[in-house]
């Protein structure tokens, strides 16, 4: 925020322990605490929607149905037939990340998809499972993946370390793409912020133009409600897409 | 009408956009000591950067087995329920209609077999008044030309009778005639053979 003649965007992604002593000892910072927002907020969205059971559904039950649908279509459609024994995890990811994302829009709120610890966790846990369910499905075959189909094995040894290279790198791109546009979406609305409270102290003038980037902060919302869906999208048929590969003979 | 309002919206939102852009330097200059001190989230340093992840694997894993073991469960339940509802009555409307175009279908046979039924009952009824009216139409020939030959024999009898009478006031009227004409009284042979000669002639 603005202090003085300064604007510390950075500062709103600070970790300060919440629940007093309680928080510090047991290292509970804001983050997991919207953690827990967020899930209680996807958990009660899909118990109240789902509540009336209706063959009929009303607004809310048709929400949580289509949630549901969406994803289970996404991940039947990308992972293939298997994809149904993995649409709980995948669903589990995407409303975790969309609702983080989401949460953190709201003013005094925080985004703990900010934070590259927690995008590299979640993209860590997934590039293991993808690993894990290779082996298992695939055995040693998986190693075999590292060299393409056709390629003179001359080139064996310039495209095996690219393959592995690339295959790695998959952790990496998956935290990096979110954790950056999550920061980059809130670093922009602290620092337009910012602008409006030191134009605002510039007299009429400022007051007049300050009311720019309020406007721009108005856009960045629509924007960020966009990525924030984006994000959590991408996040989840990346995961699909890497478990197609792990379940592919 | 609503376009034009539009067009005309975006085209402020655009103009105060331009000048918000235009402002950027201005703030960039009221904004000269913007810090950057290092991002929080790369300060590995600080115990609730890995404790956040700690917490998130809890939060994470806890979440899934709520959402794998209770809330999905539940929206397919209600889903597969609506699947089944859905094929069990389109089952039993299919069957319905079956039942329906089969109902429909007696119908027609029932509705030809009565039209044919109705058909021949009518060519019976009509046979049967054409031959009740020829019989009695035979009768009444019979019976007509009965009663005319009855009539005939009345004619001829009266015809006979009349004619046999004929001679006798022929004879009677000739006398008379002669009589009164001449006063002179003709014989009765006389005459009762010219009479008899003339009737002869024309076939009395």
């Amino acid at each position: 925020m603005a202090a003085g003649s300064s604007i510390d965007a950075l500062g709103q992604f600070e970790l300060h322990p919440v629940l007093g002593v309680l928080g510090e000892s047991l290292r509970f910072s804001q983050s997991p605490m919207m953690m827990i927002v967020a899930s209680i907020v996807v958990l009660a969205f899909l118990y109240l929607g789902m509540r009336p059971a209706a063959v009929v559904p009303g607004r809310l039950q048709a929400a949580a149905e289509m949630c549901y649908d969406f994803i289970y279509n996404m991940a039947v459609d990308t992972i293939g037939a298997e994809g149904r024994a993995f649409f709980p995890f995948v669903f589990t990811l995407f409303f975790f990340i969309l609702a983080g994302n989401y949460l953190g829009l709201l003013p005094f709120s925080f985004a703990f998809t900010s934070h590259i610890a927690v995008t590299l966790a979640l993209a860590l846990m997934v590039f293991c499972l993808s690993i894990i369910v290779s082996l298992k499905v695939q055995g040693a075959k998986f190693f075999a993946h590292f060299m393409p189909a056709g390629a003179p094995k001359a080139l064996a040894p310039l495209l095996i370390p690219i393959e592995i290279l690339s295959f790695l790198s998959r952790p990496v791109s998956l935290s990096i793409r979110l954790f950056a546009n999550m920061v980059a979406g809130h670093v922009m609305f602290d620092m337009f912020a910012a602008f409006t409270i030191m134009l605002a102290g510039l007299g009429f003038f400022g007051d007049v133009i300050a009311v720019g980037p309020v406007v721009i902060n108005i856009a960045l919302m629509a924007l960020e409600l966009l990525v924030g869906a984006l994000q959590a999208y991408v996040f989840a048929i990346l995961t699909c897409i890497y478990l197609r590969e792990a379940v592919a003979h | 009408m609503a376009r034009a309002v539009v067009y005309e919206n975006i085209r402020r939102a655009g103009t105060l956009l331009a000048s918000s852009a235009l402002a950027l330097p201005l703030m960039a200059m009221v904004a000269p000591g913007a810090r950057a001190e290092g991002m929080p989230q790369l300060d590995f340093g600080n115990p609730y950067v890995i404790g956040q992840v700690v917490w998130g694997a809890g939060i994470f894993l806890v979440l899934y087995l709520l959402l794998s073991r209770s809330a999905l469960p539940k929206v397919e339940k209600v889903l597969s329920l609506r699947r089944q509802t859905i094929e069990t009555d389109l089952g039993i409307a299919h069957k319905a209609k079956t039942r329906a175009d089969e109902a429909v279908a007696e119908l027609h046979t029932a509705r030809r077999n009565a039209l044919a039924e109705a058909q021949a009952n009518v060519d019976k009824v009509v046979e049967e008044a054409r031959l009740a009216a020829a019989r009695q139409t035979e009768e009444m020939n019979a019976r007509l030309a009965a009663e005319i030959h009855d009539a005939e024999t009345r004619i001829a009898q009266a015809r006979g009778t009349a004619l046999a009478s004929v001679r006798e006031i022929s004879t009677t009227t000739a006398e008379t005639l002669i009589h009164q004409l001449s006063g002179i009284a003709a014989p009765a042979d006389f005459v009762t053979a010219k009479v008899g000669s003339a009737a002869a002639a024309r076939g009395l």
